[in-house]
């Protein structure tokens, strides 16, 4: 059985109390269940749910030249938002290997100001990754690392707009998908995004650090922790950085990792050369969905292999889908394999399993 | 949090339990562990017939969040296993002492329950 975790003086803690099993998520002390998974998954996919992600870094970035920064740091077009406006982006280095994924806001009310949310523990890495560049290019622009100013609170699931409507000012079945405001929720001045990391209705409120508190005690539902977020997440082949990947254990581009979406090559940016001849050659890899016939659950780091035992890759993530009842998973394999039905075997305990390919995501 | 501690079973460190009944010993993990897993979602043990040794491994147990192994709280055979668990693995949260057991062994020396641990000192282990 595994030991419980055990609290770490170093690690940062959200500006939430939680009374329940915590562990360390990118050096942050972060809640992994507080009912169970499955109940708290539920809940999310039939009625809604609340998740403390003040983990996530915050950057902004202002001055003259905060457009042509992001612009030349992130992979997306920066220039397409109109204030209140948010894109999902990649962060590549010079390669075209993903250091980071990201959502990039245009602020409300701002004339080229921007904030973007690095995942947890990047933020000093990207703090500094602007700073050198903006130095570098002799750019106009201030770049601050505004993670411990702001608390961070999703709310995901059919009826999010319900209860968060109930305590905001904000009418939010104005707010578009990837649209941000700024308004009041439970008191508290806060920025509230039509964002998520579901694949349902939501939204994710940044709260001043010191307000996270009350707006998440004002949002009366059920308390989700990271254990929902994976499967949640999961099931709609949405990508988590460090996993799916790395820029050292599992390096990958955005073409690999199936976001080529989000690759604007007529647009200047770190990777971009890189990244113009894998589109233009086709990666020989991509990210492809698993699904396990046999009984199991795929895991990440269980090898794949071809019915006849030839070895094609590895998986990424897995579990057991709970909304599907099926073990699903995420793993690279050769471009061939990518599609439905592709039959293989996912190695468990030294046993080939037999799975099958599956276009993400699982959930229709 | 309390976790049920049945006096009628002796406990291994590892958070399995044994119970005597009728000659034979039936098997599984405690409260406190199921809760500590979460949501069981796979039950893998060897069949009827197998054999399996105090202390050593017998098969595998995963939640939605995490892979334990089992080890046997008894040497001895199997005579049968919780069938019910292929299809419905949650009986493991739902009755961990009941419903949710895993094996019944013939055992080979009954006396190896001596070994284990109490209740009283399994409820110390946990407190």
């Amino acid at each position: 059985m595994p030991a419980a975790h055990c609290s770490d003086m170093t690690l940062r803690s959200p500006p939430i109390e939680h009374e329940t099993k915590a562990t360390d998520f990118g050096g942050w002390e972060m809640p992994v269940e507080f009912d169970s998974i499955r109940a708290e998954h539920e809940a999310v996919r039939e009625r809604v749910g609340k998740f403390d992600v003040s983990h996530m870094g915050q950057i902004t970035v202002s001055g003259s030249d905060a457009q042509r920064l992001m612009q030349r740091l992130t992979t997306n077009d920066v220039t397409a938002l109109d204030p209140g406006e948010a894109q999902y982006a990649g962060i590549t280095d010079e390669d075209g290997i993903l250091l980071d994924d990201t959502v990039v806001y245009h602020l409300p009310e701002s004339e080229g100001e921007y904030l973007f949310i690095p995942n947890a523990g990047h933020d000093e890495q990207m703090l500094d990754r602007w700073n050198r560049y903006r130095e570098e290019w002799g750019l106009d622009a201030t770049v601050t690392n505004r993670t411990t100013e702001y608390g961070m609170i999703a709310v995901q699931g059919p009826d999010a707009p319900n209860l968060l409507g109930d305590q905001t000012d904000v009418s939010l079945n104005k707010l578009g998908n990837f649209e941000v405001r700024t308004g009041m929720v439970a008191g508290a001045d806060c920025l509230i995004a039509r964002t998520g990391y579901t694949g349902e209705k939501g939204f994710e409120v940044l709260c001043p650090w010191d307000t996270t508190q009350q707006v998440w005690d004002a949002l009366d539902c059920q308390p989700c922790g990271l254990g929902a977020r994976d499967t949640l997440r999961l099931e709609m082949g949405f990508l988590l950085s460090g996993e799916e990947f790395h820029p050292e254990e599992n390096p990958r581009n955005p073409y690999e990792a199936g976001i080529g979406f989000v690759v604007k090559l007529d647009t200047e940016f770190v990777g971009r050369d890189a990244l113009e001849g894998v589109e233009a050659e086709g990666p020989e890899e991509k990210l492809v969905g698993i699904i396990l016939r046999d009984r199991g659950i795929p895991r990440s780091g269980y090898t794949i292999t071809s019915p006849d035992g030839e070895e094609l890759g590895t998986m990424t993530s897995g579990t057991m889908s709970p909304t599907l009842g099926e073990p699903i998973g995420l793993a690279y394999l050769p471009v061939e394999y990518v599609g439905d039905k592709h039959p293989v075997r996912v190695v468990i305990r030294d046993e080939p399993k037999k799975a099958h390919t599956r276009t993400t995501p699982f959930l229709s | 949090m309390s976790f049920d501690v049945p006096p009628d079973c002796r406990y291994q460190e590892s958070h399995e339990w044994a119970r005597q009944e009728n000659g034979t010993v039936r098997l599984g993990i405690t409260d406190f562990a199921q809760d500590e897993l979460g949501d069981v979602v796979f039950v893998e043990v060897p069949g009827q017939g197998e054999s399996i040794e105090q202390g050593e491994e017998f098969g595998v147990i995963e939640s939605i969040k995490a892979v334990s192994d089992l080890y046997a709280p008894i040497s001895g055979t199997i005579v049968s296993t919780n069938e019910e668990l292929i299809d419905v693995p949650e009986l493991v949260n739902e009755d961990p002492y009941g419903d949710g057991w895993m094996l019944e062994v013939e055992p080979a020396d009954e006396s190896e329950l001596d070994a284990l641990l109490s209740p009283e000192e399994y409820e110390n282990q946990i407190a």
